[in-house]
């Protein structure tokens, strides 16, 4: 088994003929994602990569009512409007890979989706993938491979190289969540590792945490208490990251004293985490740890 | 982006937040009017960003117009902290009987805005969380619903107040968060907000820091204000590379910002130090590659470059393209190390080999040889 996408994933691209969007749409089809729509308003009957492109998203669901996941490439100031859109219209599952939407809207839409029982990755993430079975973002897809190791992080191309690492070990991924970079994600280090423990298909878990923030002392915290059962391995990135300084990511910023990767390394250390010094040494202690 | 205190309290007035009377001026001779058309002490208060200016001189009571000349003087020109003061503000001075706080931010953990209020303020709230956390009353606010009455009677009512302060503080708590609302702040806060002698309330601080992805819908603060940046990292802006100064001999450039942390800390833990964070994002072309390198290699502190690429939407091709367009233009006695991996890997190994630039394919090694071009720390 895998968490949130697998063979049965339907997904509508929203903002299918911009280029990011197109530009994706062919990469996740040649990687075998089953992509039945797409929507641009005001592109309604066009195609793109032979994908039927629609005006709207309650559109493109009463036309193929299998979807259940979009993924939104619309730029940042139509973001959030293109979220309602894919909330309302009954989908489970909504990728946002966008980029640059003000926190004040994200706030809004993540407790909107909450509210109404919809599962958000991002914004600002590479997306979700399940190797061999679905990919349901901007990740190149030969770096993972199918296995029984769940990844979650909050960055993409130290992801990549990481998955890369464990691939070229022979450690396989059940799914690698991307949950995205920005200061309030619509899915937590704590759900996914929830996910990961209710998954049949996954026997440890890789998280992949960056200064600002706490989500990683919550993390700790939560396999604490909940005595978590499946092994977790954890990098942090940003030990030599000075305070007030936003390193790219928008959530990147240790700030008001909070957010150093010191204190986070030590609280998932305390929690029993084994914590790498370097992305390489990721799969090295996963091979000793699965091996037991 | 964090406001200056006038752009703050000019918020604050439009809001109906009440801010002593104040004019900002940038020559000791509008000091010197302002303090006269104002009457009374006034408090001369240098505009700068930094935090803690109070201690380093920023801020000093005048009796007089004359004083006001002579601080105004003192502070135009010269630098707080690093940071040249270009305004100072001129404010009536306030009797006050006793300091509070209201402030309203955004919690990341629980993804919502949170009232913080104190009876006890003028002092840095990180200071009051530590020492009297049972001081300090925090309300989250539902993100859609925002600020209701209720919310505002109870954080007014902590705050130990007497009518009319009371109503006047339940107000201003409505009135910051319109602020904090409309102007997508992820921090509007007032510390101290003052109760003076005869019951009323006036904020003497004013801070706002905006959501820098929000900027776009406030033209008025991003055009007006260059904010204090060194040249490499006004070019770096200009180029909309995240960029990031350190003090280290080891320039990092690389794709995403992960993957940019991670390689300055592989390379710290390896025994060197990182002179920068530059990360140019996903499927950078080659022109954008090479302004990157050579804005590495302008750079005094950098003697050794390490570029880290993990191609996805990046195409290693364009990046080493960049790269060798780079050092045709710069003569250079600086070392680079390359690591390549991923999309058109072996083309842009070609074609760096092509140029006698050195290519490694995987990160440690990569990150040891740039520790030991760059001599260690």
């Amino acid at each position: 088994m895998t968490v949130l996408v697998n063979s049965n994933t339907r997904v509508v691209v929203q903002g299918i003929t911009g280029r990011e969007g197109s530009f994706h749409t062919r990469a996740m089809l040649s990687y075998g994602t089953k992509i039945l729509a797409g929507v641009t308003p005001g592109k309604g009957g066009s195609t793109v990569e032979g994908v039927p492109v629609y005006d709207s998203v309650i559109e493109a669901v009463r036309k193929h009512p299998e979807l259940n996941t979009s993924i939104i490439f619309v730029p940042s100031r139509f973001a959030s409007d293109a979220v309602y859109e894919a909330i309302d219209a009954g989908l489970d599952l909504v990728v946002v890979i966008t980029e640059g939407i003000p926190v004040h809207e994200t706030m809004k839409f993540v407790r909107y989706a909450k509210l109404n029982g919809v599962t958000i990755i991002g914004p600002n993430c590479p997306g979700v993938i399940s190797p061999g079975e679905s990919k349901v973002g901007i990740m190149p897809g030969h770096v993972f491979s199918r296995g029984r190791v769940g990844i979650v992080s909050r960055s993409g191309t130290l992801t990549y190289e990481i998955a890369y690492a464990m691939t070229k070990a022979g450690i396989g991924q059940s799914t690698s969540i991307g949950i995205g970079g920005d200061p309030v994600p619509g899915t937590s280090f704590i759900d996914a590792l929830e996910m990961f423990r209710e998954d049949d298909g996954t026997d440890a878990v890789v998280l992949i945490g960056e200064i600002g923030g706490d989500m990683e002392e919550r993390a700790a915290r939560y396999i604490v208490e909940q005595e978590y059962k499946k092994p977790v391995v954890a990098y942090i990135a940003g030990r030599t990251a000075p305070p007030g300084k936003r390193m790219g990511h928008a959530g990147a910023i240790i700030s008001m004293g909070v957010g150093d990767a010191a204190s986070k390394i030590k609280s998932l250390k305390e929690a029993g985490v084994e914590v790498a010094e370097l992305p390489s040494q990721v799969a090295e202690i996963l091979k000793k740890l699965l091996k037991k | 982006m964090k406001l200056f205190e006038y752009e703050a309290r000019n918020i604050f007035n439009q809001y109906g937040i009440p801010v002593p009377k104040f004019s900002v001026v940038s020559s000791p001779e509008e000091a010197y009017k302002a303090a006269e058309e104002i009457g009374g002490r006034v408090v001369v208060k240098a505009q700068v960003l930094v935090a803690g200016r109070g201690k380093a001189g920023g801020v000093k009571l005048a009796e007089n117009p004359e004083e006001a000349y002579r601080y105004a003087k003192q502070m135009l020109g010269s630098e707080i902290k690093g940071e040249k003061v270009r305004k100072v503000v001129i404010s009536k001075a306030v009797d006050i009987a006793r300091e509070l706080y209201l402030s309203i931010i955004i919690d990341r953990s629980i993804g919502a805005p949170v009232i913080l209020a104190s009876p006890e303020g003028g002092v840095d709230i990180e200071e009051l969380a530590r020492t009297k956390p049972e001081r300090i009353l925090k309300i989250v606010v539902d993100p859609i619903l925002g600020v209701r009455d209720y919310h505002a009677r109870r954080a007014a009512s902590f705050l130990e107040l007497s009518e009319p302060a009371l109503k006047k503080a339940q107000e201003i708590v409505v009135n910051l968060y319109r602020v904090f609302e409309n102007y997508n702040c992820e921090l509007a806060e007032i510390n101290p907000l003052a109760l003076t002698p005869d019951n009323s309330l006036e904020a003497v601080d004013a801070k706002i820091i905006l959501d820098d992805n929000a900027l776009f819908k406030y033209p008025e603060f991003s055009s007006e204000f260059v904010r204090d940046l060194s040249y490499y990292e006004a070019e770096a802006k200009k180029m909309n590379f995240s960029y990031v100064e350190l003090d280290g001999n080891i320039g990092i450039l690389c794709n995403g910002a992960g993957l940019t942390m991670a390689t300055m800390d592989s390379v710290y833990v390896l025994g060197g130090k990182p002179a920068n964070f530059l990360d140019i994002g996903g499927g950078a072309r080659a022109d954008l590659v090479e302004k990157a390198v050579t804005l590495l290699l302008q750079h005094p502190k950098t003697e050794v470059i390490f570029i880290n690429i993990l191609g996805g939407i990046t195409r290693c091709d364009e990046v080493a393209n960049g790269i060798v367009a780079a050092l045709k233009k710069t003569t250079t006695s600086k070392k680079i190390v390359v690591r390549l991996k991923g999309t058109n890997e072996e083309e842009g190994r070609r074609i760096l080999e092509e140029n006698n630039v050195f290519v490694l394919e995987e990160m440690d090694e990569a990150a040891r040889k740039a520790v030991e071009l760059g001599g260690g720390r």
